[in-house]
């Protein structure tokens, strides 16, 4: 099935439903069809076998993503926030390709073979021409709808690779066509070249829920947009929604209209989610995990499972808020050890996947079994009713001794100490055990001693997952979707730790 | 009849129109109410009416799907015409509610 399907089924039956909310009233479904249409027409002529989009989001971002599979070029979005060599260099990965960049991104990039250039401002005026919105598209059937380059948290961004089929399935199974109320709006601040920011486009239109862009986030942007759309859904990574918090309660307003709150991408910090439940009581939040290679959510921690867990005084359930809730009843998910045994309820291991959503392919590199399994790359464990409970990237994991050690575990006991205000674990090489432990802290108000952070670990967790090795910086690194970069901290710490340790 | 994933069909007595999600497990002949549907581009047969028992309909953006053979569609248009493989009529499948998360 094709991508574009999911759009035309809309503009059919609902062709003056709006789409996409702009200023001037808004893009209805049966326009954004007659857009992507004109824009394919464009598109047909062009070389290249990818259509790269180099910008911000907004209305041009669904045009272009329906566009580009209506003429059989997959859509490659490039993240506009890597430094200007690291972009290039991507972009000379697409060739060959047309590429439609922001006028003002234009200037940053560098002519490379088989990489056509166009202004955004050109592709706009294509959407509208009206010869072109006219012109007879030849049928085409592609296979590759999306190649997405991953954030590359742990090294060289890949390029995955996600098919019209595995996209339309997961948008089919999980989304009732034009199920939204007609006054629903969703706010997307995620960004083009995230897997969420494509997954919203697609749920958004085939569900029928309009769609309000925030192509910059701020907190203070964030909460206009949201009351003067009267936005009902919305989707934030941890990061965003602490901002957000604050800006309200400075404010003094408690966002009325929104009715469901979707957060995902990083770890949430359990104080912070339980400060939202606590300030947004009217709201739904849900905790939504999936990979770039699964075509988005993969688990959800629903609206009743919050509340659950919340008011639980059993240990076991409440424990649950801090998890990514159960896999999708349509995908299959196993825990597995080293050796590839399935693990039981409790055991930590890899996370593996399979289902038709799951594309688990990279270009040139196929990673998904034969079998139809994925394996994540992400450790984590399922509860006995089923719950998955992620510890971080198997990368991360630190093995100390023969242990195996989750940073995100240590991290947030950390986080909990009343003069700790952020906090990154990571191994780093030791001669006696293998790794050790090793913890950078942002601090709070009052600087605390690592004596005493080591004291307060060994006290909620055990010795041998307390740090050895402190550092106390200003600020942590982040990308720009929230994702920690523990392997900067890592190889800076690597240079100097052997004068830091502390034990 | 080839019902490969993705192909798309049309009815020959109504306006339904399907595409296939999930092929079938073995050869089967795909119907709208009663009569064989056409392929989305080809000629249909003309002078067909529906058939009793095959006129519960599609409805636009639901899945029909046939337990034995594994067949699954999509209403892409809806129409009068029930959709059965072999004689025997599809099943709706219920759309899992699940709570918004993009």
């Amino acid at each position: 099935m094709h991508t574009w399907l999911l759009l035309e089924m809309g503009a059919d039956a609902f062709p003056d439903r709006i789409a996409v909310a702009s200023p001037d009233g808004g893009v209805s479904l049966g326009e954004l069809a007659a857009r992507a249409r004109g824009a394919a027409a464009w598109l047909a002529q062009q070389d290249g076998d990818k259509l790269v989009f180099l910008g911000l989001n907004g209305p041009a971002l669904p045009a272009a993503f329906f566009a580009a599979g209506l003429a059989g070029k997959a859509f490659a979005p490039l993240n506009y926030r890597l430094p200007n060599d690291d972009l290039n260099k991507l972009l000379a990965r697409t060739a060959p390709s047309i590429a439609v960049v922001d006028d003002d991104m234009l200037g940053r990039l560098e002519a490379a073979p088989g990489v056509t250039l166009a202004p955004r401002s050109l592709f706009e005026a294509k959407c509208l021409d009206p010869k072109l919105r006219a012109a007879e598209l030849a049928d085409v059937q592609p296979d590759i709808a999306v190649i997405l380059f991953t954030s590359g948290t742990t090294g060289e961004p890949k390029a995955a690779v996600l098919r019209h089929s595995n996209l339309t399935s997961y948008v089919i199974s999980t989304v009732e066509f034009m199920g939204a109320d007609e006054d629903e709006a969703i706010l997307v601040a995620m960004p083009p070249y995230h897997v969420a920011g494509l997954a919203a486009v697609l749920s958004s239109i085939y569900g029928g829920r309009r769609i309000a862009y925030l192509p910059n986030f701020t907190p203070q942007d964030w909460v206009s947009l949201a009351a003067a759309e009267r936005v009902t859904n919305a989707m934030v990574v941890p990061t965003m929604l602490g901002r957000i918090l604050d800006e309200l309660e400075k404010r003094g307003e408690r966002l009325p209209f929104l009715r469901h709150l979707a957060y995902g991408g990083g770890r949430m910090p359990q104080p912070l989610i339980e400060r939202a439940l606590a300030d947004l009581e009217h709201v739904d939040f849900a905790n939504a995990y999936g990979l770039t290679e699964t075509s988005s959510t993969i688990a959800v921690l629903g609206p009743e499972d919050h509340r659950a867990a919340v008011a639980s005084g059993d240990p076991n359930i409440r424990r649950r808020l801090g998890s990514v809730g159960r896999p999708l009843p349509t995908l299959e998910l196993e825990i597995r050890g080293p050796e590839g045994e399935v693990l039981p309820p409790g055991a930590q291991g890899e996370i593996y996947v399979r289902g038709d959503q799951v594309a688990g392919e990279y270009m040139h590199r196929r990673v998904i079994r034969d079998d139809g399994w994925f394996p994540t790359n992400d450790s984590g464990w399922l509860d006995e009713e089923g719950y998955l409970f992620l510890e971080g990237r198997l990368d991360d994991i630190i093995v100390r001794g023969g242990e195996n050690i989750s940073p995100g575990e240590i991290e947030d006991v950390l986080r909990s100490h009343p003069n700790v205000s952020d906090a990154a674990v990571f191994g780093l090489p030791d001669e006696e055990w293998g790794e050790r432990v090793a913890a950078v802290i942002v601090p709070g108000e009052g600087c605390p001693s690592a004596e005493e952070l080591s004291a307060w670990v060994k006290e909620r967790l055990r010795s041998t997952k307390t740090p050895e090795t402190w550092d106390f910086r200003e600020a942590l690194p982040y990308n720009d979707t929230g994702k920690l970069l523990r392997r900067i901290l890592k190889a800076e710490l690597h240079q100097t730790s052997s004068k830091t340790r502390s034990r | 009849m080839q019902l490969k994933p993705g192909s798309r069909w049309r009815s020959a007595v109504c306006t339904a129109e399907v595409v296939v999600v999930r092929p079938p497990k073995v050869e089967v002949a795909l119907e709208c109410g009663g009569h064989p549907m056409a392929a989305a581009g080809a000629d249909k047969p003309e002078g067909l009416t529906i058939q009793p028992g095959f006129s519960s309909g599609v409805s636009m953006g639901k899945r029909y799907f046939d337990e034995e053979t594994g067949i699954e569609v999509l209403a892409a248009k809806a129409g009068q015409g029930a959709v059965s493989v072999n004689g025997r009529l599809l099943t709706l499948r219920e759309a899992k509610a699940l709570p918004a998360s993009d």
